[in-house]
């Protein structure tokens, strides 16, 4: 079992161990959606409350399913149904109770479940060996830590539109170019704090 | 804005393939090449390439994954209800991928361990679903095959790219063996192993290639 505090998993998810900056996970809706503040802030919150409840409810079917059967070789199609049913009902839920809070996240909510970031936090949990509440920790942390830097992001492609890039450089390959010194900047919190 | 959203909601490549098999091919591996033109599955791509052999085992595993995938897909494409077919596109997908995950486990367990989740991960790589949406559902098993092959090895060639690179300019070596002169004199750029090197290499990369292509693919932006 780890054995680090709930609060400092929280705390190195953010900074330290930045989901996206130094995993890579959810490039892809990284890149496709950090053209506006606006629309990143939403995909970022909508990132955010999915990820914790995912981590939770798949900590618990791994935990009193899959162990106990044996069927851990199963967790990946778990995991990812799990997800997806998530999202559905979140959907159908927002829905139903506040179309104001539905249009504004409504298409935000199935490009999650694309988002490898809420699946790779699952099983980083897994590998890890994480307890429940450092899995919360995790979840939570994550989930911030994706949304950060996808604003960060939108924030400097925006002010990008008034730069002269080389022609081929355009789109996409500045903003790989830009997205590593963003990760450069969040190397220096390096000895803050550590996880594996 | 919402055209790209869209995009990335489903994955949908740009423009469908046309034509048969050799063009098929073509397209896949060089015009339509996953990685640099569409910019799909750039997580894996990213995370597995600071040494070249990881580069090579996942390439192999999105090939091996692709191709099964397109073949079942396409088989079942007359059967599949049009509602679900996301779900059991998943499924497929997500049962090549545990095939591929539990041999890394039997026989090559350092490399299991070394990618960690990343395998699992292939499951969301959007180039996999994106070739069964856009390509599996429409056309019969044998050219789903044929475009299985092409888009995985487009995938694999640009990941040995970036890996052998990575590698090289960050720990001097090759594969794990050193470079006699070369070795000796160069300083490693720790840098390059590290993520920031993974998000400028896959940037230079995507930059010459749509260099090389020259102008008719900038319009994509």
């Amino acid at each position: 079992m780890n054995e680090t505090a709930a609060w400092v998993i929280f705390i190195a998810a953010i900074f330290t161990n930045n989901i996206l900056l130094t995993n890579f996970l959810g490039m892809c809706s990284f890149i496709a959606c950090s053209g506006q503040i606006k629309t990143s802030l939403g995909l970022g919150t909508a990132v955010i409350f999915v990820m914790i409840m995912t981590t939770m409810i798949n900590f618990v079917v791994y935990h009193f399913v899959l162990v106990p059967y044996s069927l851990v070789h199963l967790q990946y199609i778990v995991f990812i149904a799990v997800i997806a049913a998530f999202v559905q009902l979140v959907e159908m839920f927002v829905e139903r109770f506040s179309p104001k809070l539905y249009f504004a996240l409504g298409i935000f909510l199935p490009l999650i479940t694309v988002n490898c970031a809420i699946l790779g936090a699952s099983l980083f949990m897994i590998i890890r060996e994480y307890s429940f509440m450092q899995s919360v920790g995790f979840g939570l942390g994550a989930g911030i830590g994706w949304a950060v830097a996808i604003v960060l992001l939108a924030g400097l492609r925006q002010k990008m539109r008034y730069s002269h890039v080389p022609k081929c450089f355009e789109g996409v390959a500045i903003a790989m170019v830009v997205t590593g010194v963003l990760a450069m900047t969040f190397m220096g919190f390096a000895g803050m704090v550590a996880i594996q | 804005m919402a055209d790209q959203q869209l995009a990335c909601a489903t994955c949908q490549p740009k423009g469908l393939c046309g034509g048969k098999g050799i063009l098929t091919l073509k397209e896949g591996a060089w015009a339509n090449n996953p990685l640099s033109i569409q910019v799909l599955g750039i997580c894996s791509a990213l995370a597995v390439t600071n040494r070249l052999e990881n580069s090579l085992v996942m390439g192999a595993a999105v090939i091996f994954v692709c191709v099964g995938s397109n073949l079942i897909v396409s088989l079942l494409r007359k059967r599949t209800p049009h509602r679900i077919r996301m779900i059991a596109e998943v499924a497929i997908i997500a049962t090549f991928v545990i095939l591929f995950d539990q041999f890394l486990k039997a026989f090559y367990w350092d490399m299991s361990k070394q990618l960690g989740p990343y395998v699992g991960l292939i499951i969301t790589n959007c180039i996999i679903m994106g070739r069964a949406e856009a390509f599996a559902l429409q056309n019969p098993p044998i050219l789903s095959i044929v475009d299985g092959v092409a888009n995985g090895i487009g995938y694999a060639v640009v990941l040995a790219i970036i890996g052998f690179f990575r590698e090289f300019l960050g720990t001097g070596e090759i594969l794990g063996h050193t470079i006699p002169v070369f070795s000796k004199w160069y300083t490693p750029n720790q840098i390059m192993i590290l993520a920031p090197g993974a998000f400028f290499a896959l940037g230079i990369v995507i930059g010459i290639f749509n260099w090389i292509k020259g102008p008719e693919t900038e319009e994509k932006k």
